[in-house]
């Protein structure tokens, strides 16, 4: 009845894991309580959950990041916390079978689930409003592409209190992944939760291409595009490129698990070097996938809070597409000690340092934007400072591991994981951060406390560097990763200080949701009622904080680059037209949660061989995607006159902030 | 710098009556590209399933090789529907547009049964290979050979459940733009099944039969 | 600081590398760094002195010095990568007099095998070689994927089932160094480390010897038994080996169901 699930998968005698599960309860019941007392619940229902609203579906994406941020940090404190002590006699707080999930679960959720839904949120939030369109191309599939990471997510997180989660590492090589080696559910759960986010990503990644190329405002062309966009399109084209093969890797390594198949197994034929192959095909362009919407943003921060324009644009531009097409041939850089030829080693070493040219030209053009520019050092700024300094070492390190020479030393080490979230950390998360202090008065209508944000950010930057500089130290005294234990002595110390450098982090997140809470108390005394609230240059600040539903009265017309800032100069930001007009806009529906429900339910399923619950998952998706087929009503008319009011009560309160 | 900058009085306009017709044709070929764009992702999914193909072609582990597993004629037949299919759904894509409802319903019921007869010889094909003991879990090459044909396999399936869909609308509904739309996204995914199986025949079947390891 | 204090000739290139190569690029991470900030400060709001010109934001022949710096970089160390790659290859033997020491070796769950086929000898989680002579492992796996690696000595190389790569080091200093598996294999995966040991000539045919008069024997009857999963294994000696034991464990794995029957 039940496959393979009974009471014995709840860790009932684990008391960590328990704490863990009752907090994730707990939290969920006062966030129910709260929204009862409150009575939010059809707020939530009719504003985000069955919104199609790309700015909503945004604001989730991020909230979503945000908690997993929480759950990825929690994970990264217990692996500090468990090297700083376990050395010889002492075994520490975890055992090998829970240490092993803790650091899967920590890579898995922050790269899919912290760093994919943060940069999907933010290009949510941003892109339809710079490019001048009402919402994305496809506004249900978006909603669908949100319920789906939030599947996933659900899976991921269920595995810590219903069974467990997969103990191979991240990238779960096979054979070790095999049912022969991992013969638990935890390798099912961490096929189907990325399986589920990952199908989600690519309809974002269809969908945003679509809608960059084919929802801009009329006189946009692609050397006016503005820059994050432009890193949007670049992201996007990666993602519809290099998720499906994902999709196969996940699919087929799904088959030899659950069909006897032997694509990468050790006998029958298996090759478990084409696993290896496929998942860092995926792997890489999957990580400029999450460094170039950071581009993007440190990009507009910098030109935005220099007062000035983004220097070498155009090559800029160039740049990103240079990185774009060499992020597809440097794969194998991952596993230059899998005893390739030395001519197919130096290949892929040097294509992986030609990367390191357009990489270098952005950040040079980040510093001559500032050059003779007027810089004001607000959180943005500061996410974006921190980051070309950090950047600017994570990227040597990266083409310090891209020598194979000195990778066969070098590989697998701490070394490479303090690499990893030097650029990770200090290129991706920065910019989402800055991107968030950015654009948050957009979204939301008022100002982040700037005073904590900047305390926070200097919590992040110092806290980063304690944590991670002595894990380039380790690497060099041979220290592997993914340790449970080690022998070692003179390891020790630099470890506990890499645990303090954790708490110190800590400190910056705790400080984050304090920003949070501040500026949500005081939202009244930071209301950003022109819509511009940092003399921006982009279309998004011509609406209003935040914007009316269908984001533009009028669709503007573009004649170049930092149309907004041009209007401005020619003092022509009037937003009052002569003339309004009917807008056709889409309606809410709840299909995209139900097929996300179903989704889980059937991945939930497949994970503990619950046959008969599979098929319910699965046909009541594809029911509930037949019915939205049915529904020929899917889009409603807003009358001009309604606009004209919105317009005018807009105006009212620009005028009046 | 010479940026133009928009008047208020330049505003893009169009005639207010005109425009909800306009944004159904605008969000016709808008679906139209992003269904291309899926198509490209699928196309990407099926590379991704040949490459692997292709590096376990030869792990046959001792097991049954291409040679002795495939019989052509069979196969043929079952390459002649597919094909024929797609020449039907057009004739379906011509009488839509000419609106003649009974025709296109006609159509695709055709299209459907060509479809399911594919559907039903691969089937048997499979069967007949798992009970003669060449099933998926015996070799990697096995594995490769049901995975690459299984998946399209898969996508026909979807595609007769889409036709069925696509029929129960025509009768509804008959022939507005979204109905006209997803008749012809539908006609793409069909086509390009099509194409995808071209490739399956040509380098799974007859290359596997020619090389004969 | 093993990697950074190597014992032997390939450790020792590799650090020359890596020094070398960080060397090149602080000549243009510096100085970003120092613009960094300076520019940030010197260009700061609040500055009056500062110049200020919004619309300069393009410049033909600074974009050329931009593009410039990372391409010289870039190529010179391509063309240091492209020569070190050759010379560093792990599959290349050791240029020396000396006639190398074959030591073969398996990845097990979890502790290494090695196998000295000449010698007639097998060991588990020790290794010995004398000083001064190149040593050739040929390198498989009998379970999941593990990388071979001795920090002080140089290379790593992963350890795969049904596969053999190679690696070729060379001890110059007498010494213990450690050794472990660099490529996470699962639940004993922190305690499969070994013990290499650089020793003169006579102390190695003395270890040999040691090692020759234990009573186990590795063949077809014993190798299950040590095969099985076991965590934080002690050293062992095998004072014989049943010839083409190394091969016989990675065919088991490329012929079809029959050669299968091992387990």
């Amino acid at each position: 009845m039940f496959g393979k699930l009974t009471l014995d998968a709840i860790p009932f005698h684990e008391p960590i894991i328990m704490a863990a599960g009752a907090m994730i309860v707990l939290g969920g019941l006062a966030v129910a309580a709260l929204l009862t007392v409150t009575h939010r619940w059809k707020w939530l229902w009719t504003e985000y959950l069955t919104s199609v609203d790309h700015k909503k579906i945004g604001i989730m994406y991020i909230v979503l990041a945000l908690v997993m941020l929480l759950r990825g940090f929690a994970d990264a404190a217990m692996m500090r916390t468990q090297q700083a002590v376990a050395v010889g006699p002492e075994q520490g707080f975890f055992p090998p079978h829970h240490y092993d999930q803790v650091f899967t679960a920590h890579g898995v959720i922050m790269i899919l689930f912290v760093a994919m839904p943060f940069l999907v949120g933010l290009m949510n939030i941003v892109v339809p409003l710079q490019i001048g369109a009402r919402d994305v191309a496809l506004p249900f599939l978006n909603s669908l592409s949100f319920w789906l990471t939030a599947a996933g997510m659900l899976l991921t997180n269920m595995s810590l209190v219903i069974g467990e989660f997969a103990k191979t590492g991240w990238v779960a090589y096979p054979p070790l992944s095999e049912l022969q080696f991992s013969p638990d559910v935890g390798v099912d759960y961490y096929i189907w939760a990325l399986q589920i986010s990952g199908l989600g990503t690519l309809l974002t990644g269809v969908n945003f291409f679509v809608t960059i190329l084919r929802m801009r405002a009329p006189g946009m062309g692609y050397m006016n595009l503005p820059i994050f966009t432009w890193t949007a399109l670049c992201t996007n084209t990666l993602i519809i490129v290099a998720f499906p093969i994902l999709t196969v890797t996940l699919a087929l390594l799904g088959l030899d698990r659950y069909l006897g198949m032997h694509f990468f197994t050790n006998d029958l034929g298996g090759n478990a070097m084409m696993y290896v192959n496929l998942f860092w095909a995926w792997g890489h362009p999957e990580v400029y996938i999450l460094v170039l919407p950071a581009f993007g943003v440190f990009s507009e921060v910098t030109a935005t809070f220099s007062e000035k324009r983004l220097f070498g644009y155009r090559y800029m531009v160039w740049a990103l597409i240079a990185i774009t097409v060499l992020s597809f041939i440097v794969w194998l850089h991952h596993f230059f000690t899998m005893g390739s030829g030395a001519n197919v080693n130096a290949f892929f070493g040097i294509s992986t340092m030609v990367i390191a040219i357009p990489t270098g030209v952005k950040v040079f053009n980040w510093l001559f934007t500032m050059y003779r520019g007027r810089v004001h050092f607000t959180p943005p700024m500061l996410w974006t400072i921190g980051f070309i300094i950090t950047f600017s070492i994570g990227g040597m390190t990266g083409v310090l591991l891209s020598m194979p020479g000195a990778d066969f030393v070098l590989h697998n080490s701490l070394f490479l994981v303090a690499h990893f979230h030097n650029v990770l950390i200090g290129g991706a998360l920065f910019g989402y951060f800055a991107g968030l202090n950015y654009w948050f008065p957009k979204a939301f209508g008022f100002k982040l406390n700037e005073r904590l944000g900047r305390w926070s950010f200097w919590c992040w930057l110092v806290g980063f560097y304690i944590a991670f500089m002595p894990l380039y130290i380790l690497g060099f005294m041979g220290m592997t990763r993914r340790l449970q234990h080690y022998d070692n002595p003179e390891w020790q110390i630099y470890l506990i200080v890499a645990a303090a450098g954790a708490a110190v982090i800590a400190v910056g997140i705790g400080l984050m949701i304090l920003q949070l809470f501040v500026s949500i108390r005081d939202r009244d005394l930071n209301r950003d009622y022109t819509g511009d609230p940092w003399n921006g240059r982009t279309l998004e600040w011509s609406v209003a904080s935040p914007p009316p539903f269908y984001n533009f009265a009028q669709v503007p017309h573009v004649h170049g680059i930092d149309t907004w800032a041009s209007m401005k100069a020619a003092g022509e930001t009037v937003r009052v037209p002569d003339h309004y007009e009917d807008i056709h806009m889409p309606r809410n529906t709840a299909v995209g949660l139900v097929m996300g429900g179903f989704t889980l339910v059937l991945g939930f399923a497949l994970v503990w061989h619950i046959w008969w619950m599979a098929g319910v998952g699965l046909l009541g998706a594809v029911a509930a995607l037949i019915v939205r087929a049915m529904d020929d009503d899917t889009h409603y008319t807003v009358p001009a006159e309604t606009v004209a009011r919105i317009a005018k009560h807009q105006n009212l309160m620009a005028e009046r902030g | 710098m010479q940026l133009e900058i928009q008047r208020p009085g330049e505003y893009s306009m169009r005639a207010k009556n005109a425009h909800a017709h306009n944004d159904d044709r605008e969000s016709t070929s808008t679906t139209v590209f992003g269904f291309w764009i899926y198509l490209m992702t699928d196309a990407m999914l099926f590379a991704t399933i040949f490459v692997t193909y292709a590096v376990v072609f030869t792990n046959t582990a001792g097991g049954a090789g291409p040679g002795e597993l495939f019989e052509l004629p069979f196969v043929s037949v079952e390459t002649a529907l597919l094909l024929v299919s797609s020449t039907t759904f057009g004739f379906s894509m011509i009488t839509a547009r000419a609106e003649n409802k009974a025709a296109t319903l006609a159509w695709l019921g055709i299209t459907f049964a060509l479809g399911a007869g594919f559907l039903a010889m691969e089937l048997h094909e499979f069967g007949g290979m798992i009970a003669e003991g060449h099933g998926p879990d015996r070799s990697a090459f096995l594995s490769g050979f049901f995975t690459l044909v299984g998946t399209h396999g898969l996508h026909v399936a979807s595609g007769l459940v889409w036709i069925v869909v696509m029929a129960v609308q025509v009768t509804a509904h008959g022939f507005s733009e979204t109905i006209m739309r997803r008749m012809m996204c539908l006609s793409l995914f069909w086509h390009f099944l099509d194409v995808v199986w071209i490739c399956v025949f040509s380098i799974v079947y007859l290359l596997g039969v020619i090389l004969n390891v | 600081m093993a990697v950074l204090d190597p014992k032997g000739e390939v450790g020792m290139n590799e650090r020359a590398l890596i020094l070398g190569t960080t060397g090149w690029m602080l000549l243009v991470v510096i100085p970003v760094i120092v613009m960094t900030i300076a520019f940030a400060w010197w260009f700061r709001a609040s500055n009056a002195r500062s110049r200020y010109t919004p619309e300069w934001a393009h410049s033909k022949r600074l974009e050329a010095v931009l593009w410039g710096i990372p391409t010289v970089i870039v190529v010179v160390m391509a063309i240091t990568a492209w020569q070190s790659t050759h010379a560093l290859d792990p599959y290349k033997p050791l240029k020396h007099e000396a006639k190398p020491i074959e030591v073969e070796v398996v990845a097990l769950d979890w502790k290494w095998l090695f196998i000295y086929p000449e010698q007639g000898i097998a060991t588990v989680n020790e290794i010995a070689f004398p000083v001064d002579v190149p040593v050739a492992f040929d390198v498989t796996s009998d379970s999941v994927m593990n990388s071979f690696f001795i920090p002080r000595l140089g290379s790593q190389i992963y350890a795969m089932a049904g596969m053999k790569t190679e690696l070729h080091l060379i001890a110059n200093e007498v010494g213990d160094y450690d050794g472990m598996s660099a490529n996470y294999s699962g639940r004993g995966f922190p305690g499969m480390r070994f013990t290499a040991r650089a020793m003169s000539q006579e102390a190695f045919d003395a270890w040999v010897a040691k090692v020759k008069a234990a009573p186990q024997r590795l063949d077809a009857a014993s190798y299950p038994a040590l095969a099985a999963p076991s965590e934080y294994n002690p050293v062992a000696y095998y004072g014989g080996v049943t010839p083409g034991l190394f091969g016989d464990l990675i065919h088991k794995y490329r012929g079809g169901p029959k050669s299968h029957g091992q387990e």
